[in-house]
Order: C-alpha cells, then structure tokens, then sequence
C-alpha cells in the first residue's frame, strides 16, 4: 500500500461526503481484481473518508460482487475500521500481554479522564478519538498507544496530557512542530 | 481405503471420508446442528464430538477426516459429558421459551437437550437482544434464539449467491443478520425461505398467516377457495409422520374441505394454464427472432418462481426482458378467481378469498406484489406454507391418516400431468417442450414416456436440444432448428448460468430457474429437510403422479379449453394480457 494514508485522514473534513464518495471508485477498480483486496480497499477508504459510512461499504460491495451484508461483516469484525466519524487524530491504546501488564490499563483510564469520552467514542471538538488495539508489535517499550501513525513508548498515566498537547498544536498550525520532533526522534 | 473401528466395529471408508459420514455409515448417530450434508461441515456447533484415540481433546467428528487404523468412541462417558457441556453451553446464549415458540414441535436443539438428558443449565451465558425482525411478509427472523450455527449464512451466500444473512461484529457481541442490524426488507434477500428450512432452531422462520385464514373461513359473508401448489402433495405427509414421497393429494384435499374451505381448486390448474401462455410467448419470440429478423429477447426464462424474480430485479436489470412475462400459476389462479370463477357463482371479487398452499415464503411476498391485482384487488389473499398448512390441519382437530381420499373441485381443479412436474426442477421445461413440440409438429414430444430425462435430477445445470422437424405450416420457420434449453435450480447455479449465457459461452432459447434446490419439492416453505434423499423422495413421488394421471399435456385439459372458449379467447389474447401477464421493476443493487 506504499505510502497511501491509511488511518484517519486529516485533511479532508470540509469536503462532502457525496464528492468524497467519488474517490472510493478508483479505489475499487484497483484492488477488485487482486485476492484478498477487500481489506486493503477498505482500509484506503476509511483513509479517504475517516470512517467506512454504510454508502462507502455498499458502494465497495458492489464494486467487489459481494454482498452488503458480508462486506459490513468484514468491517465489523476488524476493530481497525470504523462506522462512526472520527476525530482528527486516533488515539489506540494497546492492551496487549505485555503492555497490560506493564499498567496499560491505567494508562486506559488516565486518557479517558483526561479527554472526557470512553473507548470508541470522539472529543465534542472532533479532535481525538479513543480506541482499544491489540499488540502494535513494541511489547519491548510497553506500555504503547499510537496516535495516528506514531507509536508513543513506555506512556506514563501522569503524561498523556503532554502528548495530546503536541497533536492540539499541529491542528494549530503546528505541522512544523511534530515535523521537527519525528526527525528528531529518528 | 482406510479402515476405521468405532466403538469397536470395523469399517472401510472412502479417502477423505469424515467422521460423521464414517459413523452414518457405520449405523452410529452422530448428533450435529451446524453440518449440512454436502453444503456445510465447520464445526460451528462443537455437538459431534467423539472421542478419537490418541488425540488429546475431543474431536468434532464433522470436519475430522478418517486416517487408516482410527479408533473412535462415539458414545463414553468423555462424548458424553463433552456434548451436554456444549449443548448447555448452547442453551445458556439461546433465548428459550420453547412453550411459545414455532419451533417447538421440531426444534433440533430441544431434541439434543432431551436426548443428553439436560436438566439444568449450570452456566449464564450473554444472549443476543431479541429484535425481532417483521420487515418481510415471508419471513420472521428472531436473533435472541439464534445459536450462530451458520447453517443460514452457507445456504444464502452460497447456495443462492444472495448474501443477505453474515455474521456481524465479533466475539460476544457478534449476531447473524444483515448488514448493520438493517431489517430484512433493507438488504437484498429473494425470500425464499431456504434459510427458514435449514435453521435448527426457531430464529428463522415463516411469516405464519394461519389465524388470518381461520377468520376469512369464519367470515359467513365470505366466499374462501383454496389453491395447492403441485409441490404440497408429495410433501405435506411428512407434517404427519408419513415418509418422505408419500403422496397425500386426496388427503389433503378432504382436509381442506373439513377446514370448511367453500371450494378446493388446484394450482395446477393454472400451472396448465402457464404453459398455454408461456408457450406461445415463446413460440412468439422465436418467430421474431427466426422469421421476422426482430429484436427479441432470447433466452426467455421461466417466470414461475418469485424468489428468482427478485433476484433478477435486484441483480440483472439489463436482463428484465428475458423473463417471461406471464405470472406465475399462484397469481394466474387468483386472476382467474377473482374474474372468471366470480362471475361464474355471481360474486364480486371482494366477496371471495383466495387461499394458496405453497411449498415457499416467497410466494407471501409475490402475492403482495402492486402488480398481482388484476381483479382491482388483491388476486391472492393470504398464503399458507405447507408448515403452515401442517399445522392449520392439526389445530383444527383433524386426524389426517384416517382421512378419505377425495378429489378437487370444477372449474379450477383439473390438472395434466404435466402441471404436476412443475415441483421439480426440470419439470416446467419438460411440460412446456411436451406441449411446443406438440403444436409445432402436431406430432408427441419423442421422448420415452414423455420425459426429457437429461433435465430431471439433482444437477446443478442441465441442457437438452429437441430437433425440430416435420413442422405444421404455420410454424415452418422452425423447421431442422435445434432447440436448446437449460435448466438451473438454486440460484448460485442460476448465476453461472447466466454468466455463461452473458459471455456468449452458452446458447439457448428457452431457460428455467427454480429458485430452490431441488425445484419447488425442496421449497423454502416445506416441512424442514437437510439431505438430498428426501429431496429425490418428493421428486420420484410428483413423476409418479404425473404418470398416473389421464392427461399428461396442458393442451389437452378440458378445463383449460373451457376457460379459453367462454372467457379468456386466445393465448396471449387481451384478456390474458390484462389478467395473466404481469411486468418487473427495478430494485436495490445492494
């Protein structure tokens, strides 16, 4: 999938659904063919879209000659896909082995306290949303979250503020700031 | 072939035998509520463990293959203590309250309780909320008694290639249904009901209509007829402890007639009638496609099964104009009803109720179809699935096997042979080629007691080519022509079909599609069956009474004619093309 942006997308909120919807076609055409492509094609659309609404999984069954009622199955089986609208950046915690051992849960509770929602819900500013995974493969550095793209190592309860603080500030304009501190950290 | 020893006796089996066909074999039950013979083994319901020496779990004897030298229990304490844990298990996430449920008298869940002896369920488990599902007028869809066995899934994805039943969500909170919990009516499901003949519990079932009809009967100002589908009869028994293929016809029509219904007519009246009308209409289109040089839509299909309707409105618009307009014999025979015989016993059509006996759910939706008032009303009132009709019989306090034979009424009652083999699959192609050939030649349909045989039987696909030679004048364009014919039944056979008719692969003039496996013997509204030899029983059973019957071909009824020479004129004449004829609309394409 090379560089496509798979999670939530940032960029794309003002832009109606219908045109949105669009863009799901080429998409289809690409993977409809290849074994194993529904995933992927749903993936690039939740990209697109942010979230997979019931007009994009009808639209991709169609496109893949499955049935709407498959195509929602596949989406509902992944806690990776989304039916609701998210907010501009995903917060997943790991509660994986190793991560829950090492106090994910507490640091669960510690980012639900300090934004206000519960795990699949969305901030009221439509800025994070909270979901729940399963091993991002960093059980070395646990306890992990992954905002986005980015895998947060060894979280503490007491920080989660300052990390949620950074991701205000690129909405803000602050592109340059998170920029500098990737490269930074690479 | 490997050899195997379950509880101690020795058999050979084929390679790639599983256990659970290795013990049907071997005289040992297996008990199982998600295996569908030749459809489904996955192991879903985990109730056929057995006990395979050298394993160290229990095996679930579905989807475990034979080796040579296997030892199996089937029946220690180990199978047993493992079976009542996982059908308490079972029990514990289905919402039981079998006292009121349509399933109780057949429910394989409640059978396996009693059968291992469960007497109290010792776990709490998470039940899926009881939405249930009226969205249909064929079928009732209740989630809280589903027991996730997939018997449904299978059947609907890929048996009828329809998919409107998958599994939703994950873990505990995972359903069976459509998509995001959308009723029924909101996805595409053809409602043939095949999923209400395979689910071993009551989370699926017919729309049941039996009290409406017990009030039209009720109703002194009403004047209630009764039509049966040529399917009923070799099935109905079953609801009544006869074997699979028994015919019951005079049964069941003094049945009706105890019912209090003021006259009992055949369905294969009109099945008759069909082949009058969708005869010529082929006749018709191949004249202007061979002589006239018209554009004609060829292949024509069947349009006798309204599952296969909707499909075709829901998946093939472009290919509306292939099916054959006329309506199907359920709506032919309420046209006929509500016009002819109404006038015939000096009643208004809004006096008199038509009351169908079906073997299928979907016939509930078809007759409630806006294009099936051709009497400015309603042409079928209410439809009864032979379940349905089982039960009507028994609430009513008649004792069916001590019933006299007796015969249908006139003018709607006369039935050929050939509208018999409208149940089978293959048999609506046989019926129309034994009376095509007839009036294009004038000469019998040559084939050994008129039947086409490489059109009968279980095949998916089946194909036959009748030459034409030797032509009345009228019909001498068809003269050394070839018909070809297909036959599909289920409707992922019906899909390849129609994939190698739309490739250009495969050729042909006429096609039928049944809905069902089987045709409509194996109907989604028939007493429940899982297994081809009951189906096979049902099919042996309608050639039997076709064979046994006066008249084999629909253009030999006299009631038939009767209805042509006082009312209707002509095939394909005005008057059939305002009551028998009927046109298709487009529906959602997910």
């Amino acid at each position: 999938m090379g560089n496509e942006n798979i999670t939530a997308c940032a960029c794309q909120e003002d832009v109606p659904l219908e045109e949105l919807l669009t863009r799901v076609d080429p998409v289809i055409e690409q993977y409809r063919q290849k074994p194993g492509g529904l995933i992927p094609a749903l993936q690039i659309v939740q990209g697109i879209i942010g979230y997979l609404p019931e007009e994009a999984i009808k639209r991709i069954a169609s496109g893949f000659g499955k049935s709407f009622s498959e195509v929602a199955g596949v989406v509902g089986f992944y806690s990776f896909f989304s039916t609701t609208p998210r907010g501009r950046h995903v917060i997943r915690v790991c509660l994986g082995t190793a991560c829950y051992v090492r106090g994910a849960g507490q640091v669960l509770e510690a980012i639900k306290r300090n934004l206000q929602i519960d795990v699949g819900e969305t901030t009221k500013d439509r800025i994070f949303s909270l979901e729940v995974a399963r091993c991002f493969g960093a059980c070395g550095l646990a306890p992990a979250i992954m905002v986005d793209e980015d895998v947060h190592h060894r979280v503490k309860p007491s920080r989660v503020g300052d990390i949620f603080e950074r991701y205000r500030l690129r909405r803000n304009g602050g592109e340059a700031v998170i920029m500098a501190e990737r490269s930074a950290a690479l | 072939m490997p050899s195997l020893m379950i509880n101690n006796e020795t058999i050979e089996v084929p390679d790639g035998t599983m256990l659970i066909d290795a013990a049907r074999q071997a005289g040992v039950e297996i008990p199982t509520l998600c295996y569908l013979e030749g459809i489904q083994r996955i192991g879903a319901c985990r109730v056929c463990l057995v006990e395979v020496e050298g394993a160290r779990t229990l095996m679930t004897a579905c989807t475990t293959p034979v080796t040579d030298g296997m030892k199996v229990k089937t029946n220690s304490k180990r199978v047993r203590e493992g079976r009542r844990t996982v059908l308490e298990l079972l029990l514990s996430e289905h919402e039981g309250d079998c006292q009121s449920c349509v399933r109780n008298d057949d429910c394989e869940l409640k059978k396996l309780a009693q059968l291992f002896g469960i007497e109290e369920v010792h776990y709490k488990g998470s039940k899926v909320p009881r939405k249930t599902d009226w969205s249909t007028s064929a079928l009732v869809r209740d989630p809280g008694k589903c027991i996730m066995c997939r018997r449904c899934i299978t059947v609907c994805n890929e048996i009828q290639n329809v998919g409107s039943l998958a599994p939703q969500g994950r873990g505990f909170k995972m359903s069976i249904g459509p998509a995001f919990e959308h009723p029924l009516s909101d996805v595409v499901c053809v409602q043939c009901g095949q999923c209400s003949l395979v689910c071993p519990v009551g989370a699926i079932s017919e729309r049941d209509q039996i009290e409406k009809v017990f009030e039209a009967l009720d109703d002194p100002d009403k004047h209630v007829v009764v039509q049966t589908a040529p399917a009923i009869r070799a099935a109905l028994g079953e609801c009544f402890d006869y074997p699979p293929g028994t015919l019951v016809t005079g049964k069941m029509v003094s049945a009706l007639r105890r019912l209090g219904f003021d006259a009992v007519f055949d369905t294969n009246f009109a099945a008759d009638l069909t082949i009058m009308e969708e005869g010529n209409e082929l006749l018709t289109r191949l004249k202007n496609a061979l002589q006239d040089g018209k554009q004609t839509a060829l292949p024509m299909f069947t349009s006798c099964s309204p599952g296969w309707i909707k499909y075709m409105e829901h998946r093939h618009p472009d290919m509306l104009d292939n099916l054959s307009t006329c309506k199907s014999p359920q709506q032919m025979f309420g046209a006929v009803a509500k016009t002819f015989y109404a006038e015939k016993i000096g009643k208004r059509p809004e006096d008199i109720c038509v009351v169908s006996v079906m073997p299928c759910t979907a016939k509930k939706f078809e007759a409630q179809r806006p294009e099936m008032q051709a009497s400015g009303m309603a042409d079928v009132d209410v439809v009864l699935t032979t379940r349905e009709l089982g039960r009507m019989i028994r609430r009513a306090g008649i004792q069916f096997q001590s019933l006299p034979d007796d015969t249908m009424d006139s003018p709607l009652g006369m039935s050929s042979g050939a509208a018999d083999i409208f149940a089978n699959t293959g048999g609506v192609m046989e019926a129309a080629l034994r009376t095509a050939y007839e009036v294009i030649t004038g000469r019998t349909l040559p084939f050994e007691n008129l039947h086409v045989q490489p059109l009968s039987g279980l095949d998916g696909i089946k194909e036959a080519e009748v030459r034409i030679e030797g032509t009345q004048p009228e019909w001498r364009f068809l003269e050394g022509v070839t018909l070809k014919v297909a036959v599909a039944h289920a409707l992922g056979n019906a899909e390849k079909l129609l994939q190698r008719i739309q490739s250009g692969e495969s050729e042909y003039h006429f096609v039928e599609v049944m809905t069902c496996p089987g045709g409509c013997i194996g109907g989604g509204g028939q007493p429940r069956i899982t297994d081809n030899a009951t189906r096979l029983a049902r099919i042996e059973a309608i050639y039997r009474e076709d064979e046994g019957k006066r008249i084999r071909k629909s253009n030999e009824n006299p009631e038939i004619l009767q209805l042509y020479g006082e009312f209707l004129g002509q095939p394909l004449g005005e008057k059939s093309h305002h009551l028998l004829h009927t046109k298709y609309v487009l529906r959602n394409e997910v």
